[in-house]
């Protein structure tokens, strides 16, 4: 592990004046799986085709092992693609499909072409197959095949060939629930097993934080920030990746100084330090992270204004005087009624303010009754702007 | 399953039925007729004195659908990967012969390889047969038998006919190619060199593959009106290269007058053009229908 192998170096890419990525600087370990998570047309796909050698960046270098490869054309890279639409070749068979690269002759250390025995190529395209749990369809037409089966032929077809880097675009994009989670556990296995870097692209969060070793947010075409899942989700540098990764409620605060926040005319603990003294900055509580008390022993207390069973927890909103926040949990409070809340100081999550700032976390549109924000800051109740220390 | 016609479809049906269906089943039956209207094979037999001009016709079409598809492919291919601005000026050059008329477009050509036409005439005005005469006289034997040249033979012969054929039926061959590459799913060439392919090995295990439905259209274009022409061979044939339109009109038109010959002759070359054209199909079905999706 950590060993670099591929890195992008202020890799800038503008189509007519748009620029569709600006200055990207990431660096790609040998052996991990690291994600790109972004929105759609945040553009995953470039930068995958930049690593795949299709597009050469207006600007910036492209570096494998060291060496810029920005010129170099996608067949000489050591570098395989599952593409976004399959691009499967639908004029061969599954069988020709997934040995397509096997059968292309490959230059030695001696400059000499070696062709890869039939009787390898066989087995290593039966093995594949087995794999992805598509035994049995070797001679079947590519046309024939749903979404999800195309998908994995796919995923063989580049598999087969043991790259040192596979590129994933949205692999399991077209899979149902069931075996999306299957082929998940797959792909991550399969990867600790042949020891490839996976770059893999997705736009679903869950699916990122519980495959990756390196989590990249993006959106806009710019970097939001890079990290282990764990980082990114408890600690999102904007009120974007706090939005983006999982849910979150977003508030204006003050920090005061080290370790105490203002928001709701009040202060709070927390953890974060470093800030300049009365700096305005957002505010992030995870709405799992809300304890929920009776209504006098709370730090806070709000009216329950719609309920939603989940499954696992009800997703409570809850309106503290006009701000509506996202509560989860796995007590059932009805509509209507009123309660408490703690909140402890690694709750919550103090980030500096951003371009993002204001755009996500509220959850006012949650419910029918939309109050008007904006007279709730000013008047507080007593007890709640008296501070509990 | 029965689909039941819709009204829409019935002044088509009419029209078919007047236009193809019938003119097929008059050809038929005259074929299997005398003069007196008895049922009779002997037209069939008549036909072996025509053996040279089917083998003619068919070794002419077969060379200028050759011809057709060894420039078509390329020029087609071109096209498809350029911009769309040279595609359209392309095109324009490609179409344009074809605004003019048939005959008018052979005629030209007529004047252009006649012994004295203008390529010849080219030909002298640059020294070209001094040339070849001073050469000629060094070399022989004996000069005194050594006969000079003034002109090439190009009119009448089986490479006029042929470059009639390629003249006239290369658009043919270019616009169904052209229109099956452009229409290619970059992606899948993409894929192709992603596994580690060479521009030479994508385009001969993808393109080349998938343009085939193209490829089939193109040859059964240029070769049924070549297997069939008879202006061609017989403007720039000058009479000396028969083949079998000609001999056909021959028999409803000409001095030879014996419609009931000449049905025979449209009924075989119809059934050998329907057979070979169906053979190419099968060959090309697994390539049309991966295309069609
Ligand atoms: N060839 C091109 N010319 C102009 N704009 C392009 C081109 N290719 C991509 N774009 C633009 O670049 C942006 C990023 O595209 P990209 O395909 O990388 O998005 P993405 O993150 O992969 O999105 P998705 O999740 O929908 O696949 C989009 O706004 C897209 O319209
Ligand atoms: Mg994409």
């Amino acid at each position: 592990m950590s060993k670099e192998l591929i890195r992008l170096k202020n890799v800038s890419v503008a189509f007519e004046d748009a620029v569709i990525l600006d200055n990207l600087n990431i660096y790609f370990n040998d052996k991990e799986f690291l994600t790109l998570l972004g929105p759609s047309g945040c553009g995953k796909t470039t930068t995958l085709r930049i690593i795949g050698g299709f597009l050469t960046p207006t600007s910036g270098d492209v570096l494998f092992d060291g060496v810029r490869i920005n010129d170099v054309p996608p067949h000489k890279r050591q570098v395989n693609t599952v593409f976004q639409k399959y691009a499967l070749f639908p004029h061969l068979n599954v069988f020709e499909n997934v040995a397509f690269g096997l059968r292309i002759p490959k230059t030695d250390e001696n400059g000499k072409k070696v062709k890869i025995p039939e009787k390898e190529i066989t087995e290593r395209v039966m093995e594949m197959l087995e794999v992805v749990n598509l035994k049995g369809f070797e001679k079947r037409s590519i046309t024939s095949l749903s979404g999800g089966q195309q998908q994995r032929v796919a995923i063989a077809r580049a598999l087969v060939n043991r790259p040192k880097v596979l590129l994933l675009d949205e692999p399991l994009g077209a899979l149902d629930m069931r075996l999306r989670k299957d082929m998940q556990n797959e792909l991550k296995r399969i990867q600790q097993a042949m020891e490839i870097t996976f770059i893999y692209v997705t736009h679903d969060q869950e699916e990122a934080l519980a495959m990756s070793d390196t989590v990249v947010v993006m959106d806009g075409g710019k970097i939001q920030q890079i990290g282990t899942p764990e980082d990114i989700y408890n600690e999102p540098k904007n009120a974007f990746v706090a939005d983006f990764i999982g849910e979150s409620n977003i508030l204006d605060g003050i920090m005061h100084e080290d370790y105490v926040v203002e928001f709701f005319n009040r202060k709070f603990k927390c953890l974060d330090k470093g800030f300049a003294p009365m700096e305005p900055v957002d505010v992030v509580i995870r709405p799992e992270d809300i304890d929920i008390v009776a209504p006098e022993k709370g730090q806070l207390r709000g009216t329950v204004t719609s309920v939603t069973f989940k499954g696992v927890h009800y997703d409570t909103i809850v309106d503290f005087k006009g701000y509506k926040w996202l509560i989860q949990t796995t007590d059932y409070h009805a509509e209507g009624s009123v309660i408490g809340i703690i909140l402890n100081p690694d709750d919550i999550h103090i980030m500096k303010k951003s371009e993002y700032s204001g755009m996500f976390g509220d959850y006012s549109s949650y419910s029918e009754e939309y109050d008007e924000i904006g007279d709730a800051s000013v008047e507080l109740d007593e007890e709640e702007s008296e501070d509990e220390e | 399953m029965k689909n039941k016609l819709s009204g829409l479809a019935v002044p088509y049906v009419i029209w078919m039925a007047i236009f193809v269906v019938a003119p097929i089943i008059m050809m038929v039956v005259y074929a299997f007729s005398t003069s007196n209207g008895n049922f009779t094979f002997g037209n069939f037999a008549d036909m072996g004195l025509y053996a040279s001009v089917f083998g003619r016709s068919f070794k002419l079409a077969i060379i200028a659908t050759i011809i057709c598809l060894l420039i078509g492919y390329p020029v087609s291919y071109m096209m498809a990967k350029e911009g769309p601005r040279f595609q359209k000026v392309a095109m324009v050059i490609i179409m344009l012969p074809m605004w003019m008329n048939f005959l008018l477009r052979t005629y030209s050509w007529m004047s252009i390889l006649e012994n004295n036409g203008l390529l010849n005439q080219f030909f002298a005005s640059i020294g070209l047969f001094d040339l070849i005469n001073n050469i000629g006289m060094r070399m022989a034997a004996n000069p005194e038998l050594y006969v000079p040249i003034d002109h090439f033979n190009m009119i009448g012969t089986q490479g006029a006919v042929v470059l009639g054929m390629v003249y006239n039926y290369l658009p043919f061959m270019i616009l169904p190619i052209y229109s099956v590459i452009v229409k290619l799913d970059n992606s899948l060439l993409e894929a192709a060199r992603d596994l580690g392919a060479n521009n030479m090995r994508v385009f001969r295990k993808v393109i080349l593959p998938l343009s085939l439905p193209g490829v089939l259209s193109g040859v059964t274009m240029v070769f049924v009106p070549s297997v069939s022409t008879f202006a061609i061979s017989r403007l720039l044939g000058g009479g000396t290269q028969m083949m079998l339109g000609d001999l056909i009109e021959q028999q409803f038109l000409g001095g030879a007058y014996d419609p009931y010959l000449g049905a025979a002759i449209s009924l075989v070359m119809m059934v050998i053009v329907v057979v070979c054209m169906a053979v190419m199909n099968h060959f090309g079905e697994g390539e049309e229908q991966a295309v069609m999706l």
